[in-house]
C-alpha cells in the first residue's frame, strides 16, 4: 500500500507541469486538427462550422495548385539546404585557422543570420529592382542586358534561393566551425604526420569526423526551410504565377484571401506530418549513433573484464 | 636513420619563451629520452622535430638536411601520441594503413605490412574493430603499430604510456624496451616519469625550464648529477637534501654534523663558510656503521623486501631505504649511519654540485 503510494508520488508532483504543457502545446495542435475536419470561414465561430470529415484532405489530393506549391517547397528546401551546406562547410574549413582578424571576419560572416527575415526580403527586393536595383545597374554598367530577377518564373525562384542562401549559410557556417574546432586535435596532427595534405585531411579526417553534426545541422535547416515565409512573401509574394508559392504562403493565402480555414488547417497538418517525419529521422539518427556508441562501450568492457 | 642536431633552437609562444637557444645532438640509432617536470619544454622540443610547431629561431638538422621549414609529412618521422590520436571513424587496419594508403602503396604490400606489424604487437585479431571498441592498452598498441608500419627514419613518442594504469604501464614499458632492441631507428621519447627514462633510454636528457640540465646514460645521471635538480629528479625514492654550512672539513646543520671524506673536503674548501645543501640518497642511510646521525622515524612505508622510512632530521624530512626484515618501530628517535663517501654537496644559490 505504502510502496504503491511512493511509486505514484513522483507522478503526482509532475502532474501540474504536465497538465500545463499539455494544454499549451497540444491545445493549438488539437484545435488545428479539429479545424481540418470543418468547412469553416472566418466569419463563423468554430462551433457554427459544418463538419465535413476528411473532405478537405480528399480535396487537397486533387488540388493542382496545392500540389504545385508542395513541389515548389520541396524543391526550394532541397536546393537551398544543398547550397548552404556546401558553402557553409566550405567557409568553415577555410576560416578554421588562427590568423589575425579572423574573429572579426567570422563575426562579419554570421551577420546575415541576425537580420530579421522581413528586412532581408526588403533589402533584396530593392537590389533585385528591375531599373534602380543594384544587380541590374551593375549589369548595365558592364554593358550586359538586364535580368528579369523577379518577373520571370525561373529567375524568381533562383532569386529567392539566392536570398535564402545569403541569409542562412551563416547558420551552417557557425555550427560547422564549432564542430571543426572541437575535433580531436591530436588525430589531426597524427594525420599531418601520416602525410595527409589539405584536401586529403578534409576528405579523410575532418568531414567524416564532423558527419554527425553535419547531418543534424542539415536536418534542422531543412525543417526550417520547409516553413520559410517572410523573405518570399516580400520578394515575390509567390509569383510570378505559382513559381515561388511555397506552402506557408499558400496556407496563409488560403486562410486569409480564400477564407477557407478548414482547408488551410488541412494543409498545415500535412506540412506538420512532413516535418514530423524529418524530425523523427533526426532523432532516429541520433539514437542510432548513441546506440552504436553504447554498443562499442559494452564491447570494450567485455574486452577489459 | 639520420643523426639529429638542434642548432640554437628557440621557441616562444607569443611573448612566452619556452625554449631558450637549445643545442643537442642525437646520434644515429639511439633511443633518447627527454625527461623533466611538466612545462620543462620536452614536449615542445619533440613537436618541433615532428613539425607540429614552428621554430622561432635556430635550425634542426637531419644529417645535413635542414628540416625546420618542412611540413611534417616531408620529414620522414612517425609519432605516437599521449592520447593515441587514433582516427575514430576508421577500423584498426585502416588506422594503421592510413599513411601507406596516402602514399599510394600497392594494396598487397599495405595488407602484408599491416598484418606483419599487427602480429608483432598481438593486435591482429582486432584489425576489423573501431578504436572505441578497444581497451586503453590495445589502443596504445595500435598507435605504436601505426607508427611502425610507416617505417620512418625517426620515431617520436610523446608520453605514450601516461594514460595507462600502473600495471599496464609497467608491462608496456618492458615491451617497449624489447622493441627498442629490435628496431634500429632513431627514437626520441618524452616522459615526465624518471623510471621510464632510466629503463628505456640509451641516453637521457634531463630538462628543466626549457634548458638541458644534463645528458648521459642512466648510470651517469644517477652517480654523477651535475646539479641539485638532476640529483633530485633522477632516482627513486628521491635524494634527501639538508641545509648545511661548511666549516673546515665538516659540514653541519640542524641535527647533523658530518666529517667530509678527503676528496669532497678538498672540493668544498673553496666554498668554506658558504651555505650548501647536502644530498644523501635514501640507500646511503644505513642502520649500522657510517657517520652517526639521530633520526626520528615518523612513518614506515612497507614495499616488500624494502621499506622506506620517513624520518625527521631536525625540521627536515629524510627518507631512508632499508631491508624490511630490520623492523624499525615508528615514533622513536634512533641512531642511523650515513655513508659519507657517497654524499654530494650543492651550492644553495646556484644549485651547482661542488
Amino acid at each position: 500500500m505504502l510502496a504503491n503510494a511512493n511509486r505514484l508520488t513522483p507522478y503526482l508532483f509532475l502532474a501540474p507541469a504536465v497538465a500545463v504543457m499539455a494544454v499549451a502545446l497540444l491545445y493549438p495542435i488539437g484545435y488545428m486538427i479539429w479545424a481540418s475536419f470543418l468547412d469553416w470561414n472566418p466569419s463563423q465561430r468554430i462551433g457554427e462550422a459544418d463538419f465535413v470529415g476528411l473532405r478537405n484532405y480528399v480535396d487537397l489530393l486533387g488540388d493542382a495548385a496545392f500540389r504545385e506549391s508542395f513541389w515548389v517547397t520541396i524543391r526550394f528546401a532541397a536546393i537551398v539546404v544543398a547550397f548552404e551546406m556546401v558553402l557553409g562547410v566550405g567557409l568553415a574549413l577555410l576560416l578554421d585557422r588562427e590568423l589575425r582578424g579572423m574573429t572579426l571576419l567570422r563575426t562579419v560572416f554570421i551577420l546575415p543570420m541576425m537580420i530579421a527575415p522581413i528586412v532581408v526580403g526588403l533589402v533584396w527586393r530593392y537590389m533585385y529592382h528591375p531599373t534602380v536595383g543594384t544587380f541590374n545597374r551593375v549589369l548595365d554598367d558592364l554593358g550586359l542586358p538586364s535580368a528579369p530577377w523577379l518577373s520571370d518564373g525561373d529567375w524568381a525562384f533562383a532569386s529567392v534561393v539566392i536570398a535564402d542562401v545569403w541569409q542562412w549559410t551563416p547558420f551552417i557556417f557557425i555550427l560547422s566551425l564549432a564542430a571543426l574546432q572541437s575535433l580531436p586535435r591530436s588525430a589531426i596532427e597524427a594525420a599531418r604526420i601520416d602525410g595527409a595534405t589539405g584536401w586529403q585531411m578534409i576528405r579523410h579526417i575532418k568531414i567524416p569526423l564532423m558527419m554527425p553534426v553535419l547531418i543534424v545541422t542539415a536536418l534542422l535547416r531543412m525543417i526550417d526551410a520547409f516553413k520559410v515565409l517572410e523573405v518570399i512573401l516580400v520578394l515575390t509574394n509567390g509569383g510570378p504565377g505559382l513559381s515561388t508559392e511555397i506552402l506557408a504562403l499558400r496556407i496563409s493565402r488560403t486562410a486569409s484571401e480564400f477564407r477557407e480555414l478548414g482547408y488551410a488547417a488541412a494543409m498545415s497538418n500535412l506540412l506538420l506530418i512532413l516535418l514530423l517525419v524529418l524530425t523523427l529521422a533526426m532523432f532516429g539518427y541520433t539514437r542510432l549513433t548513441e546506440a552504436r556508441t553504447a554498443r562499442l562501450a559494452r564491447a570494450r568492457e567485455i574486452e577489459v573484464g | 636513420m639520420p643523426r639529429i642536431r638542434f642548432d640554437r633552437v628557440e621557441k616562444s609562444f607569443g611573448r612566452t619563451l619556452v625554449l631558450p637557444p637549445l643545442d643537442l645532438t642525437l646520434e644515429d640509432g639511439e633511443f633518447t629520452v627527454l625527461v623533466g617536470p611538466s612545462g620543462c619544454g620536452k614536449s615542445t622540443t619533440l613537436r618541433l622535430v615532428a613539425g607540429l610547431e614552428t621554430l622561432s629561431g635556430g635550425e634542426i638538422w637531419f644529417d645535413d638536411r635542414a628540416i625546420g621549414k618542412l611540413e611534417p609529412k616531408d620529414r620522414d618521422v612517425a609519432m605516437v601520441f599521449q592520447d593515441y590520436a587514433l582516427y575514430p571513424h576508421m577500423n584498426i587496419a585502416r588506422n594503421m594503413s592510413f599513411a601507406l594508403r596516402l602514399a599510394r602503396q600497392p594494396k598487397a604490400r599495405i595488407d602484408s605490412e599491416v598484418r606483419r606489424v599487427a602480429e608483432m604487437l598481438n593486435i591482429a585479431h582486432l584489425l576489423e574493430r573501431k578504436p572505441a571498441e578497444l581497451s586503453g592498452g590495445q589502443r596504445q598498441r595500435v598507435a605504436m603499430g601505426r607508427a611502425m608500419v610507416r617505417d620512418a627514419g625517426v620515431f617520436l613518442f610523446d608520453e605514450p604510456l601516461s594514460n595507462l594504469d600502473a600495471k599496464l604501464r609497467a608491462r608496456m614499458r618492458t615491451e617497449l624496451a624489447e622493441m627498442r632492441d629490435t628496431i634500429d631507428k632513431n627514437m626520441i621519447y618524452v616522459t615526465h616519469d624518471q623510471i621510464e627514462a632510466m629503463t628505456l633510454g640509451d641516453r637521457i636528457v634531463v630538462m628543466n625550464e626549457g634548458t638541458i640540465q644534463q645528458q648521459g646514460t642512466a648510470e651517469d645521471l644517477f652517480a654523477n648529477p651535475v646539479n641539485r635538480f638532476v640529483a633530485g629528479f633522477i632516482g627513486s625514492p628521491a635524494m634527501n637534501f639538508l641545509d648545511g654550512e661548511i666549516t673546515g672539513d665538516r659540514v653541519a646543520g640542524d641535527g647533523f654534523d658530518l666529517l667530509l671524506p678527503a676528496p669532497l673536503a678538498r672540493r668544498a674548501e673553496a666554498a668554506a663558510g658558504r651555505r650548501v645543501e647536502v644530498g644523501i640518497r635514501p640507500s646511503h642511510i644505513v642502520l649500522d656503521g657510517g657517520a652517526p646521525i639521530d633520526l626520528r622515524v615518523v612513518v614506515s612505508e612497507y614495499l616488500g623486501a624494502q621499506s622506506v622510512l620517513v624520518t625527521r632530521c631536525g625540521a627536515a624530512e629524510m627518507r631512508a631505504e632499508i631491508a624490511s626484515e630490520d623492523r624499525i618501530p615508528t615514533g622513536e628517535t634512533r641512531r642511523f649511519g650515513i655513508l659519507t663517501d657517497d654524499i654530494m654537496l650543492f651550492d644553495r644559490e646556484t644549485g651547482a654540485r661542488l
